[in-house]
């Protein structure tokens, strides 16, 4: 299959991990997986940016399938149920504001920047090689460290379930993927009409009886 | 005599699950598989040869290969 500039994604996806480890102000470039995904699935009704531009997928695709990091067995039930994808989502959401405050703390002076990143929302590492001194505003910075933390956990929970599962199990439970969806699944008014193929066919008829 | 209908075997999507990361369509060697408006894949009977790429590619393990009367 021909390959298209899009399937070189998992690169920036590396490349974004690796620059953080040197400065972290490269970390607010992860505000493009964050908005990039809810732009498409806003404005163009779709999930184009898991189908086509997703690096992080990509790169567990890569991992697991080419490099063969993954056992290839079939998640658990419970990892594609609507209550543990919803929840994950709303426990995502919430860290995402606790990060937020914590920004917000550092910006109104009442906390210090704390130049660590918290891995799993519980571990807290050193990072401070990668901040440079006082060239940018502290909460800037602050923003920065909870952001990579985001990015570092997701994609240390993601290989984690690439080993254990299918190469891209994240995308299953992946919060990007189910707000997306639940965008779309709003802009369609949970009406989709099946297209005629798919009505009108005799084996879908036999298989789902 | 009794006539045995002969059998193909086809992709299902077993579509209350399915996340619509795609996954299926890039491995679909005959591009039978899209998504739709972003909610679940659908894939297109007459192109369908059965392979099971998609089924095995999968993250949710949602797409079934079934056997089914030509």
């Amino acid at each position: 299959m021909k390959k298209r500039w899009y399937d070189y994604l998992w690169i920036v996806s590396l490349l974004y991990l690796f620059l953080g480890l040197f400065n972290i102000l490269f970390a607010w470039l992860g505000l493009l997986c964050f908005f990039t995904p809810l732009i498409i699935a806003v404005v163009g009704g779709s999930k184009a940016y898991c189908n086509r531009y997703c690096g992080r997928g990509q790169f567990f695709a890569l991992l697991g399938g080419r490099f063969g990091f993954s056992r290839k067995k079939d998640p658990p039930r419970f990892l594609k149920s609507r209550w543990f994808r919803y929840g994950f989502l709303t426990f995502f959401l919430t860290m995402f504001i606790v990060m937020l405050w914590n920004t917000w703390l550092v910006l109104s002076g009442i906390r210090e920047l704390s130049k660590t990143v918290t891995l799993l929302w519980t571990f807290r590492l050193p990072w401070h090689w990668a901040y440079h001194g006082s060239a940018v505003a502290p909460w800037v910075a602050q923003f920065a460290f909870g952001f990579y933390s985001v990015m570092l956990t997701s994609t240390i929970l993601g290989i984690f379930t690439m080993v254990l599962f299918k190469p891209r199990s994240w995308c299953v439970y992946c919060p990007m993927g189910t707000m997306t969806q639940l965008i779309c699944k709003a802009r369609s008014g949970n009406n989709v009409s099946l297209s005629q193929n798919y009505k009108e066919n005799p084996y879908i008829m036999q298989s789902e009886q | 005599m009794q006539t045995v209908a002969k059998r193909v075997r086809k992709a299902t999507v077993g579509r209350e699950y399915c996340v619509a990361c795609g996954c299926c369509v890039k491995v679909c060697p005959k591009s039978a598989v899209h998504i739709v408006k972003g909610i679940f894949a659908e894939v297109d009977f007459e192109k369908c040869i059965g392979c099971g790429k998609c089924a095995r590619e999968c993250p949710a393990s949602v797409i079934a290969i079934s056997e089914v009367p030509l």
